[in-house]
């Protein structure tokens, strides 16, 4: 297999539930993990005369998304009756869109390598209802209502991935995305955000180019499973092709669920012409014109993106590209790190206080940093204090984290807890010539240089730490140091 | 009269639709929808070739609700007239293939 000169062909199908507080066509509550069968209505459970009414909110963050994935947004959009016979969905019908989805057309960016930017391709994304759950319970099942009904965007990508960490990279960008503007809350373990991957490789063999079977891959409920199911895959189709030949053709597209304890895919059995979905407009939900003046309001709601963000970090402000990431993480926190900027702020020094102390501090409280509210020109002139040294990088942590909890500004705090750094030289200087005539051993190491210099020198910048509690300017006591052991 | 729908069709939509027919089902069914797609067809007789298809019939757009939850039914009462239930869910026949919408 060394030799076989092979690519992977990987498009993702993506369910992104969007982040309303009610269904896409009722007004029952979306809410993860409420009692079964609680959250529903004649709407959702599809009872005749029940009628349907689109969420506004919920069609505004489909709109929202689309331009974020750089898609074309229609101006005029409708849904579709999708014939689906599970007992899931009450309505024996998925409300869906079929052939003018509300986005077209897009891309998303991820970054390969540092600098190194990648497009792939979004063909459509699309506003649909999601299905309740069926749970298997021996020779019966039992079905969820609540789901039914929430609102979904499907994203359908082209086939541009060639990798499991392409796939990943690409599910990761588009979480941060979503949440960024938020419309989802995302969290791939609540469901709120299903990848479907379908694979297929592109094999040459004696100069004749071969393709593998197309496989969708189910059942991936993590950032890891996502890569390590199409890497697996990836090697199962070349395997699988050394061995029978089998090349894709019509019909031989299969769906193989991700067994996460075993680490591979297996086929999962599906019944013969299953599937037909049969299409056609929906006649009580009337189609969407998106008006100018309404498109522009939707299009001021969207922002800066991560990774736009991130690589402009790391131009303009010199930040490395792992502090560049932390920072734009979240939106709230990196809008936080841009005003106190403005304030006044120098850039790594903020950014220090921001990914050092003040994650720390976010991580115990268990929220995002701006969620504190500190306002930003207090973390500027805290960020400032500690750059023209008034106070040292270890006070600069107390007073943030003093900042956390009250309104109080940096310098009262840093006066309150006695904190200012003494930078009188005179004053330092008294210090300093205790700490040499209390100890004559250690200035007499110094002064004979060699291995042991550098060790008591530290060890008598200490001791003038330690007896001004440590409040003395180290800049201003080397230097008072230095000139008394020369 | 020749059928417009034979019990061929009639089998794969009534498979589609998870209905069990009778061989005297499908018969009737198929002569039935033939008449159906018959009257339709006169449609065809009209001129159309400067008409736009249609997506809705009434020709209202942007009806939409804000996203406020209301109250729900709640557990008890969406089960009420269930042919089956436990309490917590409705129970249905086994069902064999996993899938998604």
């Amino acid at each position: 297999m060394a030799k076989l000169k092979y690519k992977g062909l990987i498009g993702l199908e993506i369910h992104v539930q969007l982040a309303t507080a009610s269904k896409l066509f009722c007004r029952c509550a979306v809410e993860f993990a409420a009692e079964p069968n609680s959250r529903v209505c004649p709407g959702c459970l599809g009872m005749p005369g029940s009628m349907p009414v689109m969420n506004k909110q919920a069609l505004e963050r489909a709109i929202l998304a689309g331009l974020a994935l750089n898609c074309n947004i229609a101006e005029f959009t409708k849904w579709d009756h999708k014939s689906y016979f599970y007992p899931d969905l009450p309505n024996n019908y998925q409300i869906s869109q079929y052939d003018i989805p509300v986005a077209a057309d897009g891309y998303i960016e991820i970054e390969t390598q540092p600098g190194q930017i990648k497009r792939v391709r979004i063909r459509r994304a699309h506003l649909e209802e999601d299905a309740g759950k069926n749970m298997h319970a021996g020779n019966y099942s039992q079905v969820d209502i609540n789901r039914a009904g929430t609102p979904l965007i499907e994203i359908v990508t082209e086939p541009d991935m060639s990798t499991g960490a392409e796939v990943r990279a690409v599910a990761i960008e588009l979480q941060r995305i979503v949440r960024y503007l938020g419309v989802s809350e995302a969290d791939m373990q609540k469901g709120q955000m299903r990848f479907e991957p379908n694979i297929n490789v592109i094999i040459e063999q004696n100069g004749d180019e071969f393709r593998t079977p197309i496989a969708e891959i189910k059942n991936l409920n993590s950032f890891r499973a996502i890569q390590g199911s199409v890497d697996y895959e990836i090697e199962r189709q070349i395997e699988q092709f050394l061995e029978s030949g089998t090349v894709m053709e019509m019909g031989n597209k299969s769906t193989r669920g991700w067994d996460d304890s075993r680490q591979v895919t297996v086929l999962q059995r599906e019944k013969e012409e299953a599937h037909d979905y049969r299409c056609f407009p929906v006649q009580n939900i009337p189609p969407v014109k998106v008006t100018p003046q309404w498109f522009d309001e939707i299009r001021g709601r969207l922002c800066e993106l991560p990774l736009s963000r991130q690589r402009r970090y790391t131009q303009q402000y010199g930040l490395s590209d792992y502090d560049a990431r932390v920072l734009t993480a979240e939106r709230g926190v990196a809008e936080l790190f841009e005003a106190a900027l403005k304030a006044g702020g120098d850039a790594k020094r903020v950014c220090n206080l921001i990914t050092q102390a003040g994650m720390k501090l976010a991580k115990e409280a268990q929220i995002n940093f701006d969620e504190f509210g500190i306002k930003p020109d207090k973390l500027a002139v805290l960020a400032t204090m500690i750059d023209e040294g008034t106070v040292n990088a270890s006070a600069g942590d107390k007073i943030l984290t003093k900042m956390t909890q009250s309104e109080a500004s940096p310098d009262k705090i840093a006066e309150d807890e006695n904190l200012i750094q003494k930078s009188d030289e005179s004053e330092l200087e008294a210090v300093v010539d205790q700490s040499l005539a209390e100890n004559p051993q250690a200035v007499e190491e110094v002064k004979a240089g060699g291995k042991k210099s550098k060790k008591a020198r530290g060890f008598l910048l200490g001791q003038v730490m330690q007896k001004t509690k440590g409040q003395a300017n180290p800049k201003v006591v080397s230097a008072i140091l230095g000139r008394k052991l020369e | 009269m020749s059928k417009k729908i034979d019990a061929q069709q009639v089998k794969k939509v009534a498979m589609l639709s998870r209905l069990d027919l009778s061989d005297a089902e499908i018969e009737r069914f198929a002569s039935q929808l033939s008449e159906i797609v018959t009257y339709v067809e006169k449609m065809n007789e009209l001129d159309t070739e400067k008409v736009e298809p249609m997506a809705h019939c009434l020709g209202i757009t942007n009806r939409f609700g804000e996203d406020r939850p209301a109250e729900s039914l709640g557990t008890e009462k969406a089960l009420a007239n269930a042919p089956d239930h436990d309490g917590q869910f409705f129970i249905v026949p086994r069902i064999l293939e996993e899938n998604s919408a």
